[in-house]
């Protein structure tokens, strides 16, 4: 600190800061107005979720992973659960698939649809917060009727389901996708077209597809800068190569351009549910595995396509019912090192736009 | 020409204040009035956890059978049982459950192979102390008593 130019300042930003999106604390260093340099500090919410694992049975840990990334409860119980069958050398039922796929493409929107409202209140504009809100209110009522929580949902078990679908599912889940793209629309219509917004948003937070690859920034980031990487289409799981969907991309890798991968990713979702709950094969929901989950020696790796990135669980057994190690590779945490890159050079008001546009859920950084 | 009317006009904006207009009407509004209105969970809800007894004999279903205390991640969930020497099976005698430590997972009622266990679609269970968070046999058996408020 004692080689601090007599230009430069430093500003603490967080953990309280509310468009930190949690308790992410950063140490701006700045020149004026102008940010020269930033210190991420994480670690405020750090529950050991890793070491718990270590002590939890298979099954007993399911209920963990709902809470690193708590808005996309969901795709974090599919990968744990994902990467546990691929050690026990099961594969869930194609009905078990089928619902998991509409499950966690309705968790994307929830997912997206809370970054939108959150991120446009961090810029200014407010009311899109309400709208967002009330449809994501109708995807937690869906996972409340299917599963009985609307959040922290465990709602795949190993080896498929717990819960059979109730009566009247698929015309729920058909009635929310007809509802809801007209919504999306309306969405456009509040922020796209709108001058304060476009300039708010264009130019701010230029990330480019190398840059992007050193840090291993993935998601909706990446695909804003011009890559069309989604790993349901480069290495479908859980039956997603029986879906058809575009990968969005955008070119520039502003934050605007985000903005719009995001927008076009939840339509893109809503045509994955159509498909899927078109046809929800009949059988079965959960595969015959042993009742006690003790998976062989061995190390497996899944990752999947998160609402935020690539989300990896990497898991060593050794032969007990408990995880030797389990490390999970969260894409908040990876893609939040690109904020020092993004943010430097910018001004102090747009770091609350760049935070807001790489959609970080701390309790996913921390663990 | 266009380009310059359309922003002279504030087109762009008039056009995102109408989609707020639209939203005026009375028949938009979401908001739940609790408590005077309380929201309808749905039936297979995660709440409190509710100990099951005989509809007519009032006898506890609960067989001491201690799985749902096994199941449970975060064990708060202590069976206390003794041996019944005239039918050989145990009996119930406490049944204790630490809601304070519960993430309402599910996993004791999955294991509840008679479902005495179960968790219910009661959500109010707030209370002022810690230990009031602590249910003994007695309060699973009867649920959570939620003030009623006139409206």
């Amino acid at each position: 600190m004692t080689s601090l130019d007599s230009n430069e300042m430093v500003l603490n930003m967080g953990p309280q800061h509310p468009s930190t999106h949690g308790v992410l604390r950063i140490v701006l260093k700045l020149d004026g107005e102008r940010v020269t340099g930033t210190d991420c500090i994480i670690g405020y919410l750090h529950r050991g979720v890793e070491k718990i694992a270590e002590n939890r049975t298979y099954v007993q840990f399911a209920p963990y992973v709902d809470r690193m990334d708590y808005l996309a409860a969901v795709s974090n119980g599919l990968g744990y659960c994902l990467a546990v069958e691929k050690l026990m050398n099961a594969v869930a039922t194609p009905r078990a698939q089928a619902v998991r796929v509409i499950l966690t493409e309705l968790n994307r929107i929830a997912s997206h649809l809370l970054w939108l409202g959150t991120h446009a209140l961090d810029i200014g504009a407010i009311t899109p917060l309400f709208y967002t809100l009330r449809e994501r209110e109708a995807v937690l009522k869906i996972f409340e009727n299917y599963c009985g929580a609307r959040l922290t949902t465990h709602a795949f078990r190993i080896g498929g389901l717990q819960y059979e679908l109730y009566d009247g599912f698929e015309k729920e889940v058909e009635a929310f996708c007809t509802q809801f793209l007209p919504k999306v629309d309306e969405y456009e219509e509040l922020l796209s077209g709108n001058r304060i917004w476009r300039e708010r948003l264009r130019g701010v937070g230029v990330i480019d597809v190398e840059t992007c690859k050193r840090f291993g920034v993935t998601g909706p980031v990446l695909r804003a800068a011009g890559l069309a990487w989604d790993l349901r289409k480069s290495q479908p799981y859980s039956g997603y190569e029986q879906y058809e969907f575009d990968v969005p991309t955008r070119t520039s890798g502003d934050t605007l351009d985000r903005y719009f991968v995001r927008l076009d990713e939840m339509r893109q979702s809503v045509r994955i549910i159509r498909q899927a709950v078109a046809n929800i094969p009949s059988g079965p929901i959960m595969t015959k595995i042993a009742k006690v989950v003790k998976p062989a020696v061995g190390e497996a790796y899944v990752s999947i396509e998160a609402p935020k990135g690539e989300l990896g669980y990497y898991i060593v057994s050794d032969g007990t019912t408990h995880p030797y190690r389990l490390r999970v590779r969260p894409p908040s945490f990876v893609n939040l090192q690109a904020l020092g890159h993004m943010a430097k050079g910018a001004l102090v008001a747009d770091v609350v736009a760049i935070i807001g546009t790489i959609d970080i859920v701390l309790g996913e950084v921390d663990r | 020409m266009m380009k310059f009317l359309r922003s002279f006009l504030l087109i762009d904006l008039l056009q995102g204040l109408w989609v707020t207009f639209r939203h005026q009407s009375p028949s938009q509004i979401e908001t739940e009035q609790y408590p005077s209105e309380r929201p309808a969970v749905s039936e297979r809800y995660r709440g409190a956890p509710r100990l099951n007894v005989h509809p007519e004999t009032q006898e506890t279903l609960c067989i001491s059978c201690n799985l749902c205390a096994v199941a449970c991640p975060e064990n708060l969930i202590v069976v206390g049982s003794v041996r019944n020497p005239e039918t050989k099976r145990k009996d119930l005698v406490t049944f204790t459950y630490d809601l304070s430590r519960c993430m309402f997972c599910g996993l004791c009622e999955d294991a509840c192979p008679v479902d005495a266990l179960e968790l219910t679609q009661d959500f109010e269970i707030a209370s002022y102390t810690r230990e009031g968070l602590i249910w003994d046999r007695q309060a699973l058996e009867e649920g959570p008593r939620p003030t009623q408020y006139r409206q």
